[in-house]
């Protein structure tokens, strides 16, 4: 385990399809780094299954290199399909 | 933005089921005036509005959404049958329809939300139905469904939900889907899943791989619950199974149920699978019949391996079943196709038909034995594909005509007549394109023969009819033609009054002596009207010509029978197709003709006589002849022997005189382009074997259009020349 300070990142805007691509790019290379991740989506505006995907991808990815990503601050529209997909725990 | 492209091509798709579901309601409203006991109408009814409801809901329609949930209340309310069917209910109800399919039209034409005209007309509709709704329940936001459905019992399902890889592209949200499934029942847990979800390099940010398995609380049958999944299910695994904690209460359920003769009949009552689930599995019993060649597969085996019945229940319903032989209809399956995709392939068809005819030429010339037997062999299976591919085209003309009876019982109303419509032969086939372009003339016909055929209910009776008129369409098919006949027991032509009018309007030069069908033939001259009121409907002069022309263009013909006081039928008479006709093909000098085959009648040699005689004896009969050589202007001196194709044009005779007569072939029609659209002797052309290029000639025009020019020249020159 890391000892480095988790470092806050945040996502703006829409977090769906037609973005998908451009934010997997670029919360991946936030994995680079050392230390926790906290991704602040106080910012979002939409979140469609796209957009989850990628924050699923970003997270399970973290696991894999031993460093933990927590989503923090869900403006309402993540924190709705948060709600509905039940996956709350992403949030803790 | 690709994703706005797609989701254009979901809208697209919505739009096309949600006219099936307006046609729907108001077939079913139709039908249910005739017949308010009618429980399955209603039942009907109720899912067509429940579905167009739901489906709009997921686009986000809130003004379809709003409004359709009225009528869906008011449906519903019918089947529970706390409010009976009553005439001013459907009165009330069939306008709605129309405001649904206005709406639906909007969409079409890209509007997402409503005018502020359309908004008013729905605020006025929502109006006239207050009265039915109970309770003053006219809810204008779709919420969850009210306590309508408390009475059935609530179930807990599970949903395994694994939505297409593409669905994403075409616009489908999944979560949408959890969001809709929300508002039919309590979503009690929802496990999401991202396991298919690739390794990071291959995942595409554009692909779904998520699943979800939701645990569904709901009093919704189960169709309902599938019928959310409508609009993906084609490319989604979706999975709707009870609860296991469910099971139990199926086998107590289904060992309460009578005997049944058939396993599926048994669990479809139950509720524990839907019609399209039992479709679905008994096509995979078939196909595996198929491929096995052995014994069948039983259907419950295919039912508990596909997971979507447990074992449980499937055994207590095999109890149920009587030991008779399973015996199943035949399923129907059905398949939409962009009408494009099939234009193509039939141009290709076409295409391949030219091709072969022409190889058909080459072997013939050089008589290879051998090739020519595979030859045959090859020219049989074109024509199979021919046939086959023009079928695909094919469509009853029953929905078209269905249509109908709104327009009767409307037009009936508002002329104070009483009408009843009877449709007989609505399975006839034809080509679509050729149904779609023929109901406007029909639907011309019908309010034609609403409006001065069928005499007020007072004259009727006078005249010891029956006071309730009948009006009749008939289709059958006769020789490779489609005939729809429009009749009515109405007054009938009558024959000195069409006469006279024609005669005042100068259609007819004054003591002509006509044949009683050349008179009636005058009705659909322009300009001819005998409506002694002009109507709203009709009678004002443009429509039986214009019906004329149209199926004139569509290269049909029409006909009037009429018998005084009995009634009128008005016989329109169609090819199948538009796309291909058997063509007799001629040659005049270098150009090639073709004259289609059911105008010709036989042909002749032209008898030696003088250069500038316009008609021939035939067998005692003068037989006048069009010289196509002349009438098109081809240089070159006639050939040595001329011929004569005969063709027949509403009963007269017509001889064309060409060069050469080059035998049978099928033709695949090429429309002539705008340029060319004034040339009315001329329908279209087509390639040729050898690549040159034909036309087909337009018998009709070519003959009627001859008859003016000469009447013309008559004119015009001095004095009369014998002979």
């Amino acid at each position: 385990m890391t000892t480095a300070a988790a470092r806050r990142v945040s996502v703006e805007g829409e977090l769906t399809i037609s973005t998908a691509a451009e934010h997997k790019q670029k919360l991946l290379s936030t994995l680079h780094g050392d230390g926790d991740v906290l991704l602040d989506l106080s910012g979002v505006a939409e979140l469609d299954t796209a957009g989850l995907q990628v924050l699923l991808l970003v997270v399970r990815e973290s696991a894999v290199r031993g460093i933990a990503v927590r989503l923090r601050d869900p403006s309402p529209a993540v924190a709705e399909v948060l709600a509905i997909a039940q996956l709350r725990d992403l949030e803790a | 933005m690709s994703a706005d492209d797609d989701m254009r091509e979901a809208l697209e798709t919505f739009v096309t089921e949600a006219r099936d579901l307006v046609q729907g309601l108001e077939d079913g409203l139709l039908e249910l005036e005739g017949n308010p006991a009618a429980d399955e109408t209603v039942n009907t009814l109720f899912r067509a509005a429940h579905t167009l409801k739901g489906s709009a809901g997921l686009f986000g329609l809130d003004h379809l959404v709003s409004f359709t949930h009225v009528v869906e209340t008011i449906l519903g309310a019918l089947r529970e049958g706390t409010l009976p069917v009553s005439p001013g209910l459907v009165s009330a109800l069939l306008p709605c329809a129309d405001h649904i399919s206005a709406m639906v039209l909007g969409l079409a034409e890209g509007r997402l939300e409503s005018t502020d005209r359309e908004a008013d007309d729905g605020a006025r509709l929502i109006a006239t139905l207050a009265p039915y709704l109970s309770d003053g329940a006219a809810p204008v936001t779709a919420g969850p469904r009210a306590t309508e459905e408390a009475a059935t019992t609530t179930r807990m399902w599970r949903l395994a939900l694994r939505f297409g890889r593409d669905c994403l592209r075409n616009g489908m949200d999944p979560l949408s889907f959890l969001r809709y499934l929300a508002t039919i029942g309590t979503v009690t847990d929802v496990v999401t899943s991202a396991e298919g979800m690739p390794d990071l390099d291959e995942m595409d940010p554009e692909t779904c791989y998520l699943a979800f398995e939701v645990q569904l609380l709901t009093a919704a049958p189960k169709a309902e619950i599938e019928g959310v999944f409508e609009f993906v299910r084609d490319e989604s695994d979706i999975r709707i199974v009870p609860a296991d904690d469910q099971v139990d209460l199926y086998v107590k359920a289904i060992r309460a149920m009578p005997e049944s003769d058939r396993l599926g009949d048994v669990l479809l009552s139950s509720g524990v699978v839907t019609e399209l689930e039992l479709v679905e599995a008994l096509r995979i019993q078939e196909q595996r019949k198929k491929l096995g060649g052995a014994e069948a597969v039983p259907l419950g085996t295919i039912l508990v391996e596909q997971g979507i019945v447990p074992r449980p229940i499937v055994d207590a319903a095999l109890n149920r079943q009587r030991k008779t032989a399973e015996i199943r209809s035949q399923d129907t399956q059905t398949i939409r196709i962009d009408a494009a995709r099939l234009d193509k392939l039939i141009d290709l068809v076409g295409e391949l038909v030219i091709a072969q005819s022409s190889t058909g030429v080459g072997t013939a010339a050089s008589g290879g034995h051998q090739s020519s037997e595979a030859q045959g062999e090859v020219m049989r299976l074109v024509d199979e594909v021919r046939h086959s591919a023009l079928s695909l085209r094919m469509v009853p003309i029953g929905t078209t005509l269905r249509r109908f009876e709104r327009v009767v019982r409307d037009v009936g109303m508002e002329l104070g007549k009483d009408v009843v419509l009877v449709i007989t032969g609505g399975d006839a086939e034809m080509d679509k394109a050729l149904v779609e372009r023929i109901s406007d003339p029909l639907l011309h016909l019908v309010r034609n023969s609403l409006d001065h055929g069928v005499e007020p209910a007072e004259e009727r009776t006078r005249h010891g009819k029956a006071s309730r008129g009948t009006l009749r369409i008939n289709a059958y098919h006769d020789a490779g033609n489609i005939v729809i006949e429009v009749g009515d027991d109405g007054r009938g032509l009558d024959r000195e009054r069409i006469l006279a009018k024609a005669t005042d309007r100068g259609l007819v030069a004054p003591g002509a002596t006509l044949t009683d069908a050349e008179i009636f033939d005058l009705i659909f001259e322009p300009g001819f009207s005998t409506a002694e009121a002009v109507s709203n409907l009709s009678g004002r002069g443009v429509g039986m010509d214009v019906v004329r022309r149209n199926v004139t263009a569509l290269r049909g013909s029409i006909e009037v029978e009429t018998t005084r006081g009995a009634g009128t039928t008005i016989r329109i008479r169609l090819p199948l197709t538009l796309a291909i006709i058997d063509g007799f093909l001629v040659g005049v000098g270098q150009s090639s003709f073709i004259v289609p085959l059911d105008r010709v009648t036989e042909c002749v040699e032209l008898p030696q006589g003088p250069l500038n005689r316009d008609c021939m004896n035939l067998r005692g009969e003068v037989l006048p002849f069009i010289r196509l050589r002349s009438l098109f202007g081809i240089p070159g001196e006639p050939a040595q022997r001329q011929n004569v194709v005969i063709v027949e044009q509403s009963g007269l005779r017509t001889g064309l005189v060409v060069d050469a007569l080059l035998g049978e072939l099928q033709t695949v029609i090429k429309p002539l382009g705008v340029l060319f659209s004034k040339v009315d002797c001329i329908s279209g052309s087509t390639i040729l074997g050898d690549g040159g290029i034909a036309l087909i000639l337009d018998v009709g025009p070519l003959v009627t259009g001859h008859s003016e020019r000469e009447y013309a020249r008559q004119l015009r020159r001095p004095a009369p020349v014998g002979g």
